[in-house]
Protein backbone atom coordinates (compact mmCIF):
# COMPACT_ATOMS: atom_id res chain seq x y z
CA UNK A 1 0.00 0.00 0.00
CA UNK A 2 2.85 2.34 0.80
CA UNK A 3 4.18 1.91 -2.69
CA UNK A 4 1.70 4.33 -4.18
CA UNK A 5 2.75 6.99 -1.76
CA UNK A 6 5.23 8.90 -3.80
CA UNK A 7 6.09 12.52 -3.17
CA UNK A 8 4.30 13.75 -6.27
CA UNK A 9 1.07 12.21 -5.17
CA UNK A 10 1.61 13.79 -1.77
CA UNK A 11 1.97 17.30 -3.12
CA UNK A 12 -0.92 16.95 -5.56
CA UNK A 13 -3.35 17.77 -2.77
CA UNK A 14 -3.85 21.43 -1.75
CA UNK A 15 -4.32 20.66 1.96
CA UNK A 16 -1.11 18.67 2.02
CA UNK A 17 0.72 21.48 0.28
CA UNK A 18 -0.63 23.86 2.89
CA UNK A 19 0.63 21.53 5.63
CA UNK A 20 4.11 21.58 4.07
CA UNK A 21 4.03 25.39 3.97
CA UNK A 22 3.06 25.43 7.62
CA UNK A 23 5.70 22.97 8.77
CA UNK A 24 8.35 24.66 6.64
CA UNK A 25 7.83 27.72 8.83
CA UNK A 26 7.83 25.84 12.08
CA UNK A 27 7.98 22.22 13.23
CA UNK A 28 4.82 21.30 15.15
CA UNK A 29 2.56 18.60 16.54
CA UNK A 30 -0.34 17.08 14.59
CA UNK A 31 -2.73 18.97 16.85
CA UNK A 32 -1.06 22.28 16.08
CA UNK A 33 -1.17 21.50 12.36
CA UNK A 34 -4.87 20.57 12.55
CA UNK A 35 -5.73 23.77 14.42
CA UNK A 36 -4.76 25.69 11.28
CA UNK A 37 -7.38 23.97 9.14
CA UNK A 38 -11.16 23.92 9.06
CA UNK A 39 -11.18 20.25 8.04
CA UNK A 40 -12.03 17.59 10.60
CA UNK A 41 -9.09 16.46 12.71
CA UNK A 42 -9.10 12.86 11.28
CA UNK A 43 -8.91 14.28 7.75
CA UNK A 44 -5.86 16.32 8.65
CA UNK A 45 -4.34 13.31 10.44
CA UNK A 46 -4.77 11.29 7.26
CA UNK A 47 -2.92 13.97 5.29
CA UNK A 48 -0.12 14.01 7.85
CA UNK A 49 0.08 10.24 7.65
CA UNK A 50 0.47 10.36 3.87
CA UNK A 51 3.14 13.06 4.09
CA UNK A 52 4.95 10.98 6.70
CA UNK A 53 4.69 7.78 4.65
CA UNK A 54 6.39 9.42 1.72
CA UNK A 55 8.95 10.93 4.11
CA UNK A 56 8.19 14.57 3.39
CA UNK A 57 7.40 14.94 7.07
CA UNK A 58 9.57 13.44 9.75
CA UNK A 59 7.99 12.57 13.09
CA UNK A 60 10.10 13.01 16.17
CA UNK A 61 9.06 11.74 19.57
CA UNK A 62 9.43 14.51 22.12
CA UNK A 63 8.25 13.27 25.51
CA UNK A 64 4.57 12.53 25.08
CA UNK A 65 4.33 14.57 21.91
CA UNK A 66 5.26 13.86 18.33
CA UNK A 67 6.69 16.85 16.54
CA UNK A 68 6.62 16.91 12.74
CA UNK A 69 9.54 18.36 10.83
CA UNK A 70 9.96 19.02 7.15
CA UNK A 71 12.35 16.51 5.63
CA UNK A 72 14.68 18.63 3.57
CA UNK A 73 16.55 15.85 1.79
CA UNK A 74 13.34 14.24 0.61
CA UNK A 75 12.00 17.53 -0.69
CA UNK A 76 15.15 17.76 -2.78
CA UNK A 77 13.85 14.86 -4.80
CA UNK A 78 11.25 17.18 -6.24
CA UNK A 79 13.28 20.33 -6.70
CA UNK A 80 16.50 21.95 -5.80
CA UNK A 81 15.68 24.07 -2.79
CA UNK A 82 17.81 27.02 -3.66
CA UNK A 83 16.19 27.47 -7.05
CA UNK A 84 12.76 28.67 -5.80
CA UNK A 85 14.50 30.95 -3.33
CA UNK A 86 16.75 32.32 -6.07
CA UNK A 87 13.75 32.72 -8.38
CA UNK A 88 11.88 34.66 -5.72
CA UNK A 89 14.73 37.17 -5.44
CA UNK A 90 15.26 37.21 -9.18
CA UNK A 91 11.60 38.16 -9.70
CA UNK A 92 11.86 40.91 -7.09
CA UNK A 93 15.06 42.29 -8.57
CA UNK A 94 13.64 42.17 -12.10
CA UNK A 95 10.73 44.24 -10.85
CA UNK A 96 13.12 46.64 -9.13
CA UNK A 97 15.14 47.02 -12.31
CA UNK A 98 12.10 47.65 -14.50
CA UNK A 99 10.71 50.11 -12.00
CA UNK A 100 13.91 52.13 -11.75
CA UNK A 101 14.41 52.20 -15.52
CA UNK A 102 11.07 53.95 -15.77
CA UNK A 103 12.00 56.20 -12.90
CA UNK A 104 15.08 57.26 -14.78
CA UNK A 105 13.16 58.30 -17.87
CA UNK A 106 10.52 60.26 -15.95
CA UNK B 1 24.41 32.86 -19.96
CA UNK B 2 25.15 33.47 -16.34
CA UNK B 3 22.19 33.95 -14.03
CA UNK B 4 21.65 37.57 -13.06
CA UNK B 5 20.68 36.73 -9.52
CA UNK B 6 22.83 34.22 -7.69
CA UNK B 7 22.40 32.56 -4.35
CA UNK B 8 25.35 31.01 -2.59
CA UNK B 9 24.64 28.84 0.41
CA UNK B 10 27.64 26.75 1.32
CA UNK B 11 26.77 23.55 3.11
CA UNK B 12 27.06 23.68 6.87
CA UNK B 13 27.40 27.47 7.06
CA UNK B 14 24.94 29.72 8.83
CA UNK B 15 25.04 32.39 6.17
CA UNK B 16 24.05 32.91 2.59
CA UNK B 17 24.86 35.39 -0.14
CA UNK B 18 22.51 36.83 -2.72
CA UNK B 19 24.17 38.77 -5.51
CA UNK B 20 22.69 40.62 -8.44
CA UNK B 21 23.99 42.85 -11.16
CA UNK B 22 21.64 45.58 -12.33
CA UNK B 23 21.48 47.57 -15.52
CA UNK B 24 21.03 50.63 -13.38
CA UNK B 25 23.35 53.33 -12.13
CA UNK B 26 24.30 52.87 -8.50
CA UNK B 27 22.24 55.87 -7.34
CA UNK B 28 19.04 54.41 -8.81
CA UNK B 29 19.67 51.01 -7.29
CA UNK B 30 20.17 52.56 -3.91
CA UNK B 31 17.08 54.71 -4.31
CA UNK B 32 15.03 51.55 -4.81
CA UNK B 33 16.02 50.58 -1.27
CA UNK B 34 15.67 54.05 0.21
CA UNK B 35 12.27 55.21 -1.04
CA UNK B 36 9.40 53.51 0.87
CA UNK B 37 6.97 53.78 -2.07
CA UNK B 38 9.42 52.13 -4.43
CA UNK B 39 10.33 49.42 -1.90
CA UNK B 40 6.63 48.65 -1.52
CA UNK B 41 6.27 48.17 -5.27
CA UNK B 42 9.10 45.77 -5.95
CA UNK B 43 8.90 43.88 -2.66
CA UNK B 44 5.12 43.56 -3.03
CA UNK B 45 4.51 44.55 0.55
CA UNK B 46 3.22 47.52 2.54
CA UNK B 47 5.97 49.60 4.05
CA UNK B 48 4.70 50.64 7.47
CA UNK B 49 7.93 52.23 8.55
CA UNK B 50 11.35 52.79 7.00
CA UNK B 51 13.69 55.03 8.94
CA UNK B 52 16.84 55.24 6.84
CA UNK B 53 19.23 56.20 9.55
CA UNK B 54 21.55 54.62 12.06
CA UNK B 55 19.43 53.27 14.93
CA UNK B 56 16.30 53.68 12.85
CA UNK B 57 13.79 50.89 12.39
CA UNK B 58 11.70 49.41 9.63
CA UNK B 59 8.50 47.40 9.33
CA UNK B 60 6.85 45.65 6.37
CA UNK B 61 3.43 44.07 6.29
CA UNK B 62 1.66 42.12 3.55
CA UNK B 63 -2.09 41.59 3.57
CA UNK B 64 -4.21 39.24 1.57
CA UNK B 65 -8.00 39.39 1.68
CA UNK B 66 -7.80 41.78 4.61
CA UNK B 67 -5.60 39.48 6.70
CA UNK B 68 -1.98 40.15 7.50
CA UNK B 69 -0.14 37.18 5.98
CA UNK B 70 3.39 38.40 6.35
CA UNK B 71 4.96 40.81 8.76
CA UNK B 72 8.62 41.57 9.28
CA UNK B 73 10.61 44.23 11.04
CA UNK B 74 14.04 45.17 12.24
CA UNK B 75 16.47 47.90 13.11
CA UNK B 76 18.93 49.67 10.88
CA UNK B 77 22.47 49.55 12.18
CA UNK B 78 24.27 51.33 9.35
CA UNK B 79 22.94 53.46 6.54
CA UNK B 80 25.50 54.90 4.14
CA UNK B 81 23.91 56.17 0.90
CA UNK B 82 25.17 54.47 -2.27
CA UNK B 83 27.33 52.14 -0.19
CA UNK B 84 25.69 50.01 2.42
CA UNK B 85 22.79 49.16 4.66
CA UNK B 86 23.22 46.87 7.65
CA UNK B 87 20.02 45.80 9.33
CA UNK B 88 18.30 43.10 11.34
CA UNK B 89 15.38 41.13 9.97
CA UNK B 90 12.75 39.35 12.03
CA UNK B 91 9.69 37.59 10.66
CA UNK B 92 6.78 38.02 13.05
CA UNK B 93 4.66 35.07 14.19
CA UNK B 94 7.29 32.50 13.33
CA UNK B 95 10.00 30.65 15.21
CA UNK B 96 12.70 32.17 13.05
CA UNK B 97 15.24 34.02 15.15
CA UNK B 98 16.41 37.43 14.07
CA UNK B 99 18.76 37.56 11.05
CA UNK B 100 21.54 40.00 10.35
CA UNK B 101 21.71 41.43 6.84
CA UNK B 102 24.61 43.22 5.18
CA UNK B 103 23.69 44.95 1.94
CA UNK B 104 26.59 46.24 -0.11
CA UNK B 105 26.01 48.43 -3.13
CA UNK B 106 28.71 49.08 -5.70
CA UNK B 107 29.02 50.69 -9.10
CA UNK B 108 30.31 48.47 -11.91
CA UNK B 109 30.16 51.23 -14.52
CA UNK B 110 28.16 54.44 -15.02
CA UNK B 111 25.08 52.41 -15.93
CA UNK B 112 25.51 49.18 -14.05
CA UNK B 113 25.69 48.31 -10.40
CA UNK B 114 25.88 45.35 -8.10
CA UNK B 115 24.17 44.37 -4.89
CA UNK B 116 25.63 41.82 -2.50
CA UNK B 117 23.38 40.72 0.31
CA UNK B 118 24.92 38.65 3.08
CA UNK B 119 22.47 37.14 5.55
CA UNK B 120 23.66 35.63 8.84
CA UNK B 121 21.41 33.16 10.64
CA UNK B 122 21.38 31.92 14.22
CA UNK B 123 21.96 28.32 13.09
CA UNK B 124 22.59 26.34 9.92
CA UNK B 125 19.20 24.67 10.39
CA UNK B 126 17.36 28.00 10.35
CA UNK B 127 19.17 29.01 7.19
CA UNK B 128 18.20 25.78 5.47
CA UNK B 129 14.63 26.15 6.67
CA UNK B 130 14.39 29.62 5.18
CA UNK B 131 15.71 28.36 1.86
CA UNK B 132 12.91 25.80 1.83
CA UNK B 133 10.11 28.29 2.39
CA UNK B 134 9.65 29.68 -1.13
CA UNK B 135 9.50 26.14 -2.44
CA UNK B 136 6.47 25.40 -0.32
CA UNK B 137 4.99 28.84 -1.00
CA UNK B 138 5.54 28.41 -4.69
CA UNK B 139 3.53 25.23 -4.59
CA UNK B 140 0.63 26.84 -2.81
CA UNK B 141 0.71 29.92 -5.02
CA UNK B 142 0.69 27.79 -8.13
CA UNK B 143 -2.33 26.08 -6.70
CA UNK B 144 -4.12 29.40 -6.01
CA UNK B 145 -3.47 30.52 -9.55
CA UNK B 146 -4.87 27.28 -10.87
CA UNK B 147 -7.96 27.78 -8.74
CA UNK B 148 -8.45 31.26 -10.18
CA UNK B 149 -8.15 30.01 -13.72
CA UNK B 150 -10.60 27.20 -13.04
CA UNK B 151 -13.08 29.66 -11.57
CA UNK B 152 -13.31 31.62 -14.80
CA UNK B 153 -16.67 30.84 -16.44
CA UNK B 154 -15.29 31.08 -19.98
CA UNK B 155 -13.28 27.89 -19.51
Amino acid sequence: MNLRRDVFQAIADPTRRAILVLVATQSMTAGAIASNFDSARPTVSKHIQILTECELLQPQQNGREIIYHLNGSKMKEIADFIEPFRKMWDDRFNKLEALMKNYKTK
Amino acid sequence: MELKTQVQAEEGKQELFITREFNLPLALLFKAYEDPDIVAQWMGTNVIKLENTKHGSWQFETSYDGNVVFSASGVILEFIPDQKITRTFKMENTDFPVQLEFLDFEALSDDTSKLTMQIIFKTVAFRDQLLQMPFAQGLSMAHDRLQEILKQPSL
